[in-house]
């Protein structure tokens, strides 16, 4: 891969940094008007999604990373791997591990499309759409009548998440969530 | 489309020119003379950290081209003026620095540059807060040392600690996992963990020896000989940096020959030595005090702005 200096940091620009990939989050060029010119860099580690801070002189490179996004449909789970197909028409398949899929287990259905991050061609990130609709497996008896969302209780899914949702909700019903903040947005 | 409309709000354009008719009556006001000097100059500014843009001087039908710099500053000029007795003189400018882009510098950006006979740095302290009291109304600035800012924001003795306090100060602090000398550390810790906490107003003097520039160094500001340098910080950013000037002929000499040496250990250019500075501080520069105001960075403060572009017409990527 190509080697990028840090005026070339630019959101969004995949790098390598202590032997993982990163997305540059932001930069921001810091120079005294007497002295050295450095570079205040937000990046985020696309294996654990955490986001750190890092300084750099001004002129140092870093790696590329050889990262990329695909859309793919969910499959199946054998247990050990969760397995997607391209929806580019390639059918290529991959199988995510447990940290690739890290909680989008909770938001995992057939046929739904997610995007899969590949680094040096294998799955590293899985990220689901902003809503899915589940089916509810388990929860208290729904109150008849109740539709003020007035008050509300634990329902498990169809995937093990527990959402929060109003007291007219029964087994078997299916609900939109929004997973990004693990709501309950409404009957799907 | 084509960007070619201003990036900045022509209401901001317009509070940019009124604050400059406010700099020229200050100046005129206390009788000091605006005086105008050269944008492209043989000599460069010797800061290591500068880097000017060249260009090629071509004499029509023929001859042999020079090699000119567009200056990073006009202090070298100003201060053969003072030399040749010119009295207090001030300037408005451009001026330019090569690569420096971001939301506090564009490439080329207006200074204002002025120079008090008789002064020292604690005098033209005095008079920057005024001139820019005159502008943002926000009153007297806190004076205190550069090392007294090193022992309350980081809890560090500068003038008692190794490099490499320093250089654990800046990895812990800046995630920074390079190589830095001394200097190198300090600016680093002083940039990202100290400026962007000096919100009002503070005027930053006694600076280490070693990062005098163009000051002469001094006894009783500090526990150690200081740099008689000061900066004005305002809202976390760097405004204006001014100097007790050197006027020791040999001594700035040396001064341009170590950064020389440093620019070739940062693995940068030479440039030229500018001769002309160094023959009029041997005829003698006045007893004065100097200082430079970064007039983009003071609209910002006005207008509430976070870019420069916000106060700029046409910055680089419009230009």
């Amino acid at each position: 891969m190509a080697n990028y200096s840090t005026n070339e940091f630019k959101p969004g620009l995949k790098v390598m940094l202590d032997g993982d990939p990163c997305a540059i989050l932001e930069n921001e060029y810091v120079k005294p008007g007497k002295g050295q010119a450095f570079n205040r860099v937000k990046v985020r580690n696309l294996k654990t999604g955490r986001v750190n801070e890092r300084t750099f002189k001004s002129g140092d490179s870093l790696e590329g990373a050889d990262v990329m996004d695909r859309d793919m449909e969910y499959l199946y789970t054998d247990g050990e791997f969760w397995h997607f197909m391209a929806t580019d028409g390639s059918f290529e398949q991959f199988g995510a591990d447990e940290k690739a899929v890290g909680d989008t287990s909770n938001w995992l259905k057939e046929q739904v499309v997610y995007t899969i991050t590949l680094f040096n061609g294998s799955p590293i990130a899985v990220t689901p759409p902003n809503f899915v609709e589940l089916e509810v497996v388990e929860t208290d008896p729904g109150v008849r009548g109740d539709t003020s969302g007035g008050g509300n209780k634990p329902a498990k899914l169809v995937t093990g998440a527990v959402v929060k949702v109003p007291l007219f909700i029964n087994v078997g019903d299916v609900l939109k969530v929004d997973t990004r903040t693990a709501d309950y947005v409404g009957r799907a | 489309m084509i960007d070619w409309q201003p990036s900045a709000p022509l209401a901001n354009l317009r509070r940019r020119a009124q604050i400059i008719a406010g700099i020229r009556r200050f100046f005129a006001e206390r009788d000091v003379l605006e005086v105008d000097t050269p944008t492209l100059s043989a000599a460069a500014v010797s800061d290591p950290h500068l880097f000017p843009f060249a260009a090629e001087y071509v004499p029509e039908g023929g001859g042999q081209a020079q090699t000119l710099y567009l200056h990073t500053s006009p202090e070298y000029p100003m201060k053969r003026l003072l030399a040749a007795g010119s009295g207090c003189i001030w300037q408005l400018c451009r001026v330019y620095r090569n690569g420096e882009s971001g939301s506090r510098h564009n490439p080329e950006f207006s200074m204002l540059e002025w120079y008090r006979l008789g002064f020292d740095h604690h005098q033209l302290m005095d008079e920057v807060d005024e001139l820019v009291d005159s502008v943002l109304g926000c009153g007297r600035s806190r004076r205190v040392t550069y090392a007294a800012l090193f022992a309350e924001h980081l809890g560090v003795d500068i003038h008692g600690c190794e490099d490499a306090e320093l250089a654990r100060l800046g990895r812990e602090h800046c995630d920074f996992r390079g190589e830095l000398d001394r200097d190198g550390w300090l600016n680093l810790l002083f940039s990202h963990c100290i400026e962007p906490r000096l919100l009002q107003p503070t005027m930053v003097f006694a600076f280490p020896a070693s990062q005098a520039a163009l000051a002469r160094v001094v006894e009783g500001d500090d526990r150690v000989p200081s740099a008689a340098r000061f900066e004005l910080f305002i809202q976390g950013m760097e405004l204006a940096n001014g100097y007790f000037e050197l006027t020791d002929a040999a001594e700035q000499l040396r001064r341009f020959e170590s950064d020389q040496q440093s620019r070739e250990v940062f693995g940068r250019a030479a440039l030229p030595i500018d001769r002309r500075l160094v023959s009029a501080l041997q005829q003698g520069l006045p007893e004065c005090a100097g200082v430079a105001l970064g007039v983009d960075r003071l609209v910002m403060l006005a207008l509430n702005a976070s870019h420069i572009d916000e106060v700029i017409a046409f910055p680089l990527q419009r230009a």
